[in-house]
């Protein structure tokens, strides 16, 4: 059970995979303009984060053993046929929620932090359940880092600053600084 | 059919439409194996190689591609090129490709490729594609030298692992460190907004009274 609870802290913060492994730096940087908004899109994250891991460890236990150099063809493919499929169901199941996520879901397939995963998860052999922990830690950590720059920005957006930095060159500063912070992380694995 | 010509296919992606200065795209492996100058180089030839590839496959195929599909097609046929860059790269230089490890993999979702492969080489003939996928990967390349020069230097005191500074010189750790990353693109970037305002802002000295007294008289 340690093991397991380490897995999810080490993805979560010591690894963060926005800001210290740069993984999902699409949507860190590009809906974390509202904090409502970022939430949202944590939150979607984590849900095909956690199905992604599934289909993996699915996958290097049946496919991949007899043919390891399909393993990222197949990963993509499942990725972005894992989104479909959500995608579908929330269609169908809630039409509100759809809206509401709207252009985000499908993009979700071009988000590094998913092929990340699959990735990470395959070299560093993990068990179906520690890659359900990983999945986790990765999604809470990715929500983390996009609620907590969404608060800087919605602060920041009021204050007075220099014309050339009131674009993307101030959000990769306190992107920097975010990073600086959790550096501090670090420290909790001494051994 | 595009309306420019092909020098401007040729030159835009270098420096005008810059895929990372410019365009903010594909900022992850710009941002995580710009670390040391021999992990940029790696990276680049790897992206450069995997873009013109998929590019003049995608330009050749763009009749027989469905409209519908299209996305997943593109995303195979660059998914094949990547395979095949990460298996060459574990073959011929084993230690860089251990230090990019996953980053390899991660060409596939590289947003810069995906988008050339929907913006041009869908729509261009395959001489045409494959000129805009060797500027834009010249630019590329370019955006992770820069990085990679500034962060190695000032992180590490060395150029290539040669050392640049005297043996009194106290490395920056930090530059090397995933903070360093954020700040080396976010001071670029604060540079090049300078760099155009500056030019916006310079107007002839006559112009400007004239400008002046045209709207005092107002």
């Amino acid at each position: 059970m340690g093991e397991l609870f380490w897995i999810f802290i080490s993805a979560m913060l010591v690894n963060n995979f926005t800001l210290v492994m740069f993984l999902g730096l699409c949507p860190f940087l590009g809906v974390s303009a509202k904090i409502a908004t970022a939430l949202r899109m944590g939150l979607a994250n984590i849900f095909v984060l956690t199905l992604t891991s599934v289909a993996v460890s699915f996958l290097n236990a049946f496919i991949l053993p007899s043919t390891p150099y399909l393993g990222l063809i197949s990963f993509i493919v499942v990725i972005a046929s894992l989104v479909q499929i959500v995608e579908a169901a929330i269609k169908k199941l809630s039409p509100t929620l759809f809206r509401e996520l709207g252009i985000f879901l499908p993009l979700i397939t071009t988000n590094c932090a998913i092929l990340g995963l699959a990735t990470f998860q395959t070299n560093r052999g993990y068990s179906f359940v520690e890659g359900l922990f990983f999945a986790f830690g990765a999604g809470a950590g990715l929500t983390l880092a996009l609620v907590l720059m969404a608060s800087i920005r919605e602060t920041v957006e009021l204050a007075d600053v220099p014309a050339i930095a009131r674009n993307m060159g101030l959000v990769l500063i306190l992107a920097g600084s975010l990073s600086l912070a959790f550096m501090g992380f670090a420290g909790l694995f001494s051994s | 059919m595009s309306k420019t010509t092909p020098t401007q296919d040729l030159v835009s992606g270098i420096w005008k439409q810059n895929p990372v200065f410019v365009m903010l795209l594909g900022l992850c492996p710009t941002l995580a194996v710009t670390n040391s100058v021999a992990n940029a180089i790696a990276m680049s030839a790897a992206t450069f190689f995997v873009l013109l590839g998929s590019s003049v496959l995608v330009s050749t195929f763009k009749k027989w591609i469905p409209k519908e599909v299209r996305i997943a097609s593109y995303i195979m046929i660059i998914a094949t090129f990547v395979t095949f860059a990460d298996l060459v790269l574990a073959a011929v230089v084993p230690d860089i490709h251990k230090a990019l490890g996953a980053f390899i993999a991660l060409i596939v979702v590289n947003c810069m490729i995906l988008g050339r492969q929907e913006a041009f080489a869908a729509k261009n003939t395959v001489g045409r594609a494959a000129l805009d996928a060797i500027g834009s990967g010249i630019g590329f390349s370019i955006a992770l030298l820069m990085m990679g020069s500034v962060r190695e230097v000032l992180g590490n005191g060395t150029f290539l692992g040669f050392h640049v500074f005297g043996p009194s010189f106290a490395p920056w750790v930090i530059m090397i460190l995933p903070p360093g990353g954020f700040f080396t693109l976010g001071v670029y970037l604060l540079i090049f907004a300078w760099w155009k305002g500056r030019k916006q802002t310079t107007v002839h000295p006559r112009r400007w009274l004239h400008e002046v007294t045209a709207e005092a008289g107002d």
